[in-house]
């Protein structure tokens, strides 16, 4: 593999939407007949790297070269024109033509101004068989299944003479089998010089199938490595950003822990194909961190115990009665809150203002008949706008129009003003400024003390050491260890997290 | 100093006061008021009474619009609410008259906001299917004929006067107060532009959103039916073919003059009222000045496209890079 030419090579690559920086001066390199595992957590620029790449997004500073030239591709035709060809995770095709038309969109083979289907058909047979397919290529591309469609896509891609590869995801909605396929596929075109580019989070596949691994980091290069020398923590910790620093010290003392009342349990409690059954007790004073990396579970997990996701067993309970979660409004009732990761599409009404955002939840649980007096709702936004320091202090401006750390405020109030018992936070500091992120680390830690029990999810596993005083890990869409007190450390926390998994979990419940 | 000049609603009674103009220009007698048995006469008070039953349909579709919805149906229900109205009319009293009539239009708002709220059909196509059943439905009810009657308390409501001014007026007026009391008086306002504005949103933060997104078309489908029944009341009889013929268009016109976003969101009850009467400012003012009334088509469509532009973030967002342009070149 070392002596093999570099294929793709990107350099210094930078680009920003508005004010956030979602690429730094990445290098990527690519080189023949490899398979080429980019990783990282949301938001670490994986996307807009190879959009940039692919010419979707322009990009602002550095160099793409193809096997030595330069080329800047201006839209994704061209970057496929190029040799650089990309198959997302939603399949690019028309469902509703044929797998023949769709192999030969835009280029059918004609006589007289005519599509020839007969030679299409027979061209897009012996293409597909290529691959390993022997399935009917005049059938609608809709009828088969996604594992087809994406090795349809491949085909359609290899044979525009692609140099480049790129799979987004290819492998998230594939089951075990259908996975193999591809993985043979990626196997053959690799052999014959494609240079394939791997998205994916599952850990376990890209083990499986990669040769070499880049991480990125908050848009920026961690490092590029191959994969058989990379222990698996090794690479968590890339992804994650934490050196083994003992930051314990910043954690609060560990505090009396039997004292605790239990505020809502959970036993037995999951759904499948979304979670697998859990047992948590969620305790008045205390703050549970989830841990995990994306897609192990953790947003599953915290919908369900708000009620934004209907359990199919177990059993939820409030202060130890027997309740019921059908709906996030069930939630509301039994005094939850829950602070959603999309802040923007889950969390705002951005059109309306701080106060009528603010105002919301409360509005919701009074119910239609008991409007909240005007003068009311102006003092409950005051109240919270001078206690969190919401910026600017001005409760009528549309809440759209104030920054993410703001808007995380706002909606933190909105929770609070329904003086819950439970709040589950999602990334609660995604997105924000590092003023503003300290300060609601701090936030967590008083609501804490005030008597609320508080359930939050960070990718951030120093934020999660610092305020938690348990800590559950997840992988793979189940709970797999839970910390407490002393124990509480990013290297532990890591350790769960890579700890040989066996992939059951999921599959043992769809 | 707000409260005389609100900042919304401005471009909307500026556009009314200039179309007065206008229609001041076109014909002289335009402001001239009269009072006649008991009844005021002219033509500011025409425009008031052929505008009600726009003016009642959109104080519904505002509310639909406000969740991000639409009802194409509601000159199907006029047409239905009109049809039962006429055929019960001379064999039944005013009140069975109103409840089978209004009771109409509950049915089909309930239908409506089953088929977007409960089955989450895309609201245009959900109407789509009442507004072409909907007609067929009221010819079923008339038989194929234009249902006449003489009752004197259904005659009334379209024709009659109460403290000087038409029946149909005094409704319209009194529905809006009921609307606006009902939806700012509770916190249906709130709940409504919260779901138009975003609903996942709205729903994690406990807000029952199905049950507005019903109520609205509950309320809409209820609202067509008054102006069904005025509509017949007037011509003293019904035609299922024409009855309320093509003002869903109308309706949602008047509701996006005034100013409500058909993203949903916020919303006006007095504005879209005033969308109204400045669609029927417009109508009367052509039938005046003696131009042929299709004239009259062009105008609204033109006056459409400026409200539309007006909205359109494009039309901002490309005036944005114009002035930087402008502002880039020495």
């Amino acid at each position: 593999m070392e002596n093999s030419a570099s294929l793709l090579e990107v350099r210094g690559i930078s680009k920003s939407f508005g004010a956030v920086r979602a690429l730094q001066e990445v290098d990527f390199t690519l080189r023949a007949g490899e398979i080429h595992a980019l990783l990282g957590e949301n938001g670490a620029g994986k996307s807009t790297l190879i959009k940039v790449v692919t010419g979707v997004f322009p990009r602002d500073a550095g160099i793409v070269r193809l096997g030595g030239d330069e080329v800047a591709p201006r839209s994704a035709k061209a970057a496929l024109q190029a040799g650089i060809a990309t198959v997302y995770q939603e399949v690019n095709l028309l469902p509703n033509l044929s797998v023949a038309q769709n192999l030969f969109l835009d280029r059918q083979p004609m006589r007289f101004g005519i599509v020839r289907e007969g030679e299409m058909r027979r061209r897009a047979k012996a293409l597909l068989a290529d691959f390993g397919l022997d399935i009917d290529v005049s059938a609608p591309l809709g009828n088969y299944s996604v594992a087809i469609q994406h090795v349809t896509a491949i085909a359609r891609a290899v044979d525009l003479s692609a140099r480049v590869l790129i799979l987004d995801e290819p492998t998230a909605s594939l089951d075990r089998h259908e996975v193999e396929i591809l993985f043979r596929i990626m196997r053959q075109l690799a052999k014959r010089g494609i240079g394939i580019v791997f998205v994916s989070h599952f850990l376990d596949q890209v083990y499986e199938i990669s040769d070499r691994i880049t991480v990125l980091r908050n848009g920026r290069l961690v490092g590029e490595r191959e994969t058989a020398s990379l222990p698996r923590i090794e690479l968590i910790r890339m992804m994650l950003g934490r050196e083994l620093a003992e930051t314990t010290s910043a954690r609060a003392a560990a505090r009396e822990h039997e004292s605790r009342k239990v505020c809502a349990s959970f036993e037995n409690y999951g759904k499948s194909g979304y979670v697998a059954p859990f047992n948590l007790e969620l305790r008045h004073r205390e703050v549970v961190g989830l841990a995990g990396l994306l897609g192990s579970g953790r947003t599953e997990t915290a919908r369900l115990v708000f009620g934004a996701e209907r359990a199919d067993r177990g059993q939820a309970r409030v202060e130890g009665t027997p309740v019921r979660l059908q709906s996030p409004r069930d939630g509301v009732r039994h005094g939850f809150g829950y602070c959603p990761e999309e802040r923007k599409t889950d969390g705002i009404v951005a059109e309306l203002t701080v106060r009528e955002n603010i105002v919301l939840a409360l509005q919701a649980k009074r119910g239609l008949h008991r409007p909240l007096p005007r003068r009311e709702q102006d003092e409950i936004a005051r109240r919270y706008v001078r206690m969190l320091d919401i910026r600017p202090p001005d409760p009528e401006r549309p809440v759209g129009l104030l920054s993410g750390g703001n808007q995380q405020k706002v909606l933190l109030a909105r929770w609070l003003a329904t003086s819950p018992r439970l709040l589950v936070l999602d990334e609660p500091t995604r997105g924000i400024d590092v003023g503003a992120h300290a300060e609601i680390i701090r936030l967590i830690r008083e609501l804490c003390d005030d008597g609320l029990a508080l359930l939050v999810i960070s990718s951030e596993l120093d934020e999660i050491v610092t305020y938690s005083d348990r800590v559950v890990v997840l992988r793979d869409r189940a709970h797999v260890e839970e910390l407490a007190g002393e124990t509480i450390d990013v290297g532990n926390i890591l350790a769960a997290i890579a700890a040989d998994s066996v992939a059951v979990a999921l599959e043992a419940h769809t | 100093m707000t409260a005389l000049l609100p900042r919304r609603g401005l471009a909307q009674i500026l556009a009314l006061i200039v179309i007065l103009a206008v229609d001041r220009v076109v014909s002289p007698q335009f402001f001239d008021l009269r009072l006649q048995d008991g009844r005021l006469f002219g033509s500011l008070i025409d425009v008031l009474n052929r505008g009600t039953p726009v003016a009642l349909l959109s104080l519904g579709m505002v509310l639909v619009i406000a969740t991000r919805g639409i009802d194409l149906s509601v000159g199907a229900v006029m047409a239905i609410s009109g049809a039962i109205a006429a055929s019960l009319a001379d064999s039944h009293g005013l009140p069975v008259v109103l409840a089978a009539s209004l009771g109409a239009g509950l049915v089909c708002g309930l239908w409506n906001g089953f088929l977007v709220a409960v089955l989450g059909m895309q609201p245009i196509v959900a109407t789509l299917i009442l507004m072409v059943a909907g007609r067929g439905i009221a010819q079923l009810i008339t038989e194929g004929r234009i249902v006449t009657f003489a009752s004197p308390g259904l005659v009334w409501l379209g024709n009659g006067s109460i403290l000087g001014l038409p029946v149909p007026v005094a409704i319209a007026l009194g529905m809006l107060i009921l609307t606006g009391a009902v939806v700012r008086g509770s916190a249906l306002g709130l709940l409504i532009e919260a779901t138009g504005g975003n609903a996942r949103a709205s729903e994690l933060a406990g807000v029952g959103t199905r049950a507005m997104i019903l109520s609205v078309y509950v309320w809409c489908g209820v609202c067509a039916a008054l102006a069904g029944v005025i509509a017949a009341a007037d011509i003293m009889g019904a035609d299922a073919n024409n009855a309320g013929l093509w003002l869903e268009l109308d309706a949602i016109l008047a509701v996006v003059i005034g100013g409500t976003s058909l993203f949903g969101g916020r919303f006006s009850l007095v504005l879209a009222v005033l969308g109204a009467l400045i669609i029927q400012t417009m109508n009367t003012g052509i039938l005046l000045s003696g131009y042929p009334p299709e004239f009259n088509l062009l105008v609204k469509a033109v006056v459409v496209m400026a409200v539309l532009l007006l909205q359109s973030p494009k039309l901002s967002g490309f005036a944005g890079i114009m002035a930087r342009l402008r502002r880039a070149k020495p």
